[in-house]
């Protein structure tokens, strides 16, 4: 199989980035992918965090660009999933200590190992993003449905497609069914409507996330995690099996499913 | 008692998501032109003195403006015409 680098970004910060580069990552290995997750936001790194694996880090990326050591020293075998690893950034420096071709160069020697190399970008529209999207094929574009963060996403796609990058889609993260039913918050046709791109999916906003986060395991570990189970379509997605929307993902909950059954009674 | 009421009206009339929505799509509109408000009155400014070497317009009264369609944008300029300056046909 061919490998794929998968850039996940957004413009603006605290959408859900690092959260979904996570879970993306799990689900695939679990799904039996050879997968690495690459930190890229150098100076704050988090994603090790986010895995639980920040207590194994010995070197980063900057090491492995600088020759410090071999890029395999730096690979984080992550012990739950033997076929996921992580490339920790590095905390230290900032996003000048690489460079667009040097990060290109890395994701090519990644790309003989991995199934799916999976790129956490950085919030901004920086060196730190250059970085990112330098060596991508693709990239998946995570906004709330809040008006900044679809405006950043625009402005993503933009300079997304300036640098070649067409294709990429969307991952509406933090949706809530209950205001988007009173009107109080965009609803999926709104969002992709504005931005003309594909969804990937939609990921409802769910309490178990805080939660998986502060024991440092993803949420597609815990089955009955709706974030979770979001993710896990939409890897599947990623796979390339043709996953239905499910009724937009957000009505699924359990009220939804009662009301059903009374429609259906009566 | 009002106050229910007036919650319950007021809530009908005005989804946020729909303010959400229209203001995004303003926003979007100038973003994506990249237009910023300093680069529309230069544009202005060399549309007047290119305009003035052809015909005699009304300059106080004239309009550019960036305009939107559904998905598409338009640069849009009404020039009142005063008159044509001569010779301009030969």
């Amino acid at each position: 199989m061919k490998s794929r680098v998968l850039v996940i970004t957004s413009g603006k910060g605290g959408v859900g980035k690092t959260t979904t580069t996570a879970n993306l990552g799990t689900a695939l290995a679990m799904m039996g992918k050879k997968v690495v997750l690459l930190d890229t936001d150098i100076g704050l790194r988090n994603l090790d965090v986010v895995m639980g694996l920040e207590n194994r880090i010995v070197f980063d990326v900057v090491d492995v660009v600088n020759g410090n050591c071999r890029l395999k020293q730096a690979l984080i075998r992550d012990k739950r999933f033997e076929k996921l690893s992580l490339l920790p950034a590095a905390q230290t420096k900032d996003k000048t200590a690489v460079s667009p071709h040097q990060m290109k160069n890395l994701t090519n020697e990644l790309r003989e190992d991995f199934d799916y190399i999976l790129v956490d970008c950085p919030a901004g529209i920086e060196q730190g993003f250059r970085n990112a999207i330098s060596g991508a094929d693709n990239a998946i574009i995570v906004a709330t449905p809040e008006v900044s963060s679809v405006r950043d996403a625009d402005r993503i796609i933009g300079l997304l497609e300036a640098a070649g990058l067409n294709n990429s889609q969307l991952i509406i993260n933090r949706l809530r069914a209950k205001m988007v039913k009173c009107g109080d918050m965009m609803n999926i046709e709104d969002i992709i409507d504005i931005l003309s791109i594909d969804l990937l999916g939609v990921v409802p906003e769910d309490e178990s996330i805080v939660v998986s986060t502060n024991r440092g395991e993803p949420a597609v570990m815990e089955n009955y995690s709706r974030a979770g189970e979001a993710y896990r379509r939409i890897s599947r997605r990623i796979m390339g099996e043709d996953i239905p929307l499910n009724s937009l993902e957000e009505e699924n909950s359990i009220v939804n499913k009662f009301k059903k059954i009374l429609r259906l009674a009566k | 008692m009002l106050d229910i009421l007036s919650r319950i009206f007021v809530k009908e009339n005005t989804n946020s998501k729909d303010i959400a929505r229209e203001r995004l799509r303003l926003v979007l509109i100038h973003d994506r032109s990249m237009v910023s408000p300093d680069l529309l009155n230069s544009l202005k400014e060399d549309l007047i003195r290119v305009i003035k070497e052809y015909m005699e317009i009304e300059e106080e009264s004239w309009l550019v403006n960036l305009e939107s369609d559904e998905d598409s944008v338009a640069l849009v300029a009404n020039i009142p015409v005063r008159g044509f300056k001569r010779a301009v046909n030969d």
